[in-house]
């Protein structure tokens, strides 16, 4: 092999919404091999959810990640209402689906924005970007903020969709399906998108299995996993839709699942509301009064794939330990297949392709040497390092006393 | 007129800085360049390298990860350079106050001109919050 130039993106560079940075081995215009860092944006929420009561945390989690935040309370509200058993109203679990499909259609909107700004079409980013703010106009109306809703708490929902919003709701929906739909077109049909897209950074079936990638992007890949459909939760068993997969794998692929799962989470909120109106006076709440000792899985379907909540009990009124795995964890490992082989200026569309969202991922703190920017440290140092430091405060203690 | 307030007369170019946030005000901030708000109209735009810039626009809390960066950046910056901390995060540390990796407020790190509070403030509060410090700028 020649010389290799390395191409350094991040981790903060124009191209990117959060800090991360990829490294980027290139063979003349080639991408030879990748690497990438992430751990910026650690902030220690499983910590902090242990130290919160069991409905604080919902609050936590919400922040987790801004564009997803219904898809984490929903995993978590799942895996709590698992360990006593709660059995939620109708009228909750139909509220829950209509605010989790919104955040869908929302999510999905602006990362087809996104990625029509990274391939240069700066019209389709503020196309994309004009139809989604009806849509964060709704979430405010509803639950009275355009992100992090606040509207999950254990046993229900915290707020009611009144008859007046729901058909508002439903004529602003109405509106938004026909601007997709020519959105939809103008992607569809453009040959220069076609030229761009199709045929890259192409992830087979057998890639999907290999990196457990999930989502949307397995999904354009010809793996038909859907947690709403798999393991229901909500109101999913309620409403009739339909999966939306792809067989090709490329980044087109993952656009048209994308487009097409819009209109998906369009008709399902439309019969969640028709339900809604014959379940007026239902309840939106029930009283779970303690949270006994035991596990709870929780999973959800995000618009990015399944998130993974795993909460565990003593009693109290706090969780003992909770873990969380969100869905780009999974997807980012792909970029090895997607990103390697191609060139630069596909690197950037192939990376947005997994539609990512490191402030989810990141779950873990990595330790570096200073000095040769190598070396990482293992658990067992950390704790010996940290032993150390008791023992010299401890030493310190002695000499004052 | 001093050469300082005559750099924030007019347009103003605006890096964006994400220390360790949520990506929720990153996406708002995104949001003022869309049509419904479109800040372009007032010759405000976002610029890929902070030595273009004249506003630092910093969301999330500073990480211990991410303190150094933000340090090497804010000294990177062409003086003078306004610094808005945009939402709870960087103004107090918000929610993960209580975190083992929180680095401390953003004033604690580098000199902050305005606070936009909010969890995420909406795209018509960070506007106000820009044209009350030009206001306050313009009138030293």
């Amino acid at each position: 092999m020649g010389k290799k130039t390395i191409v350094p993106i991040g981790p903060y560079h124009p191209l990117l919404e959060e800090p991360e940075f990829f490294k980027l081995y290139c063979d003349g215009e080639k991408v030879v091999d990748m690497e990438w860092e992430t751990g910026y944006n650690h902030r220690g929420i499983e910590k902090i959810c242990e130290s919160k009561t069991f409905e604080q945390v919902f609050y936590v989690v919400e922040r987790i990640c801004g564009i997803c935040s219904t898809s984490h309370p929903f995993a978590y509200a799942n895996a709590v209402e698992s360990i006593p058993g709660v059995e939620i109203p109708v009228r909750a679990k139909l509220i829950r689906s209509i605010v989790g499909e919104l955040e869908r259609v929302h999510s999905h909107l602006l990362w087809v924005g996104l990625a029509g700004h990274f391939l240069g079409y700066n019209t389709v980013f503020m196309w994309a970007w004009k139809y989604r703010e009806p849509i964060l106009d709704m979430f405010e109306i509803i639950t009275g903020n355009r992100n992090s809703y606040a509207m999950f708490t254990i046993g229900g929902v915290r707020r009611d969709i009144s008859e007046e919003n729901a058909d508002k709701l439903l004529k602003v929906l109405m509106d938004a399906k026909k601007k997709i739909s020519l959105l939809t077109g103008a992607v569809m049909d453009d040959p220069v998108i076609h030229a761009r897209l199709k045929g890259v950074a192409v992830l087979t079936a057998k890639d999907i299995h290999d990196f457990g990638a999930i989502g949307p992007t397995a999904r354009a890949s010809g793996v038909d996993i859907d947690i709403r459909r798999d393991d229901p939760y909500a109101a999913y068993e309620m409403v009739d839709w339909k999966v939306i997969t792809a067989k090709e794998g490329d980044i087109f692929a993952k656009a048209e699942v994308r487009l097409m799962e819009m209109f998906e989470s369009i008709s399902i909120i439309k019969q969640c509301l028709e339900l809604l109106k014959k379940e007026n006076k239902g309840d939106i709440k029930v009283k779970v009064k303690e949270i006994p000792p035991g596990i709870g899985i929780g999973r959800a379907e995000a618009p990015r794939g399944e998130v993974f909540h795993f909460v565990k009990s003593d009693g109290s009124n706090s969780p003992v330990r909770h873990k969380i795995r969100a869905p780009s964890y999974n997807c980012i490992t792909t970029f090895r297949r997607s990103c390697i082989g191609g060139t630069i200026s596909d690197a950037a569309i192939a990376t947005a392709a997994v539609d990512p969202c490191y402030c989810c991922t990141e779950r873990m703190t990595q330790v570096y040497d200073i000095k040769t920017g190598k070396k990482m440290m293992n658990a067992a140092e950390l704790i010996k390092l940290s032993q150390k430091k008791t023992e010299e405060i401890r030493a310190k203690g002695d000499k004052n006393d | 007129m001093g050469l300082k307030e005559f750099c924030f007369k007019k347009s103003l170019w605006v890096f964006h800085l994400s220390a360790g946030s949520c990506n929720n005000c990153d996406i708002e901030i995104l949001d003022l360049l869309t049509p419904r708000y479109d800040i372009e109209r007032f010759g405000m735009k976002l610029v890929g390298s902070i030595r273009h810039a004249d506003v630092l626009l910093v969301t999330g809390i500073v990480t211990n990860k991410t303190k150094s960066r933000v340090l090497e950046i804010y000294s990177q910056a062409s003086k003078p350079v306004l610094v808005i901390a945009i939402g709870a995060c960087p103004c107090t540390g918000g929610i993960f106050t209580s975190s083992y990796n929180f680095a401390g407020p953003l004033d604690k790190v580098i000199p902050v001109d305005a606070y936009i509070p909010g969890c995420p403030p909406k795209p018509e509060a960070m506007l106000a919050g820009v044209v009350k410090l030009l206001k306050s700028k313009n009138r030293e």
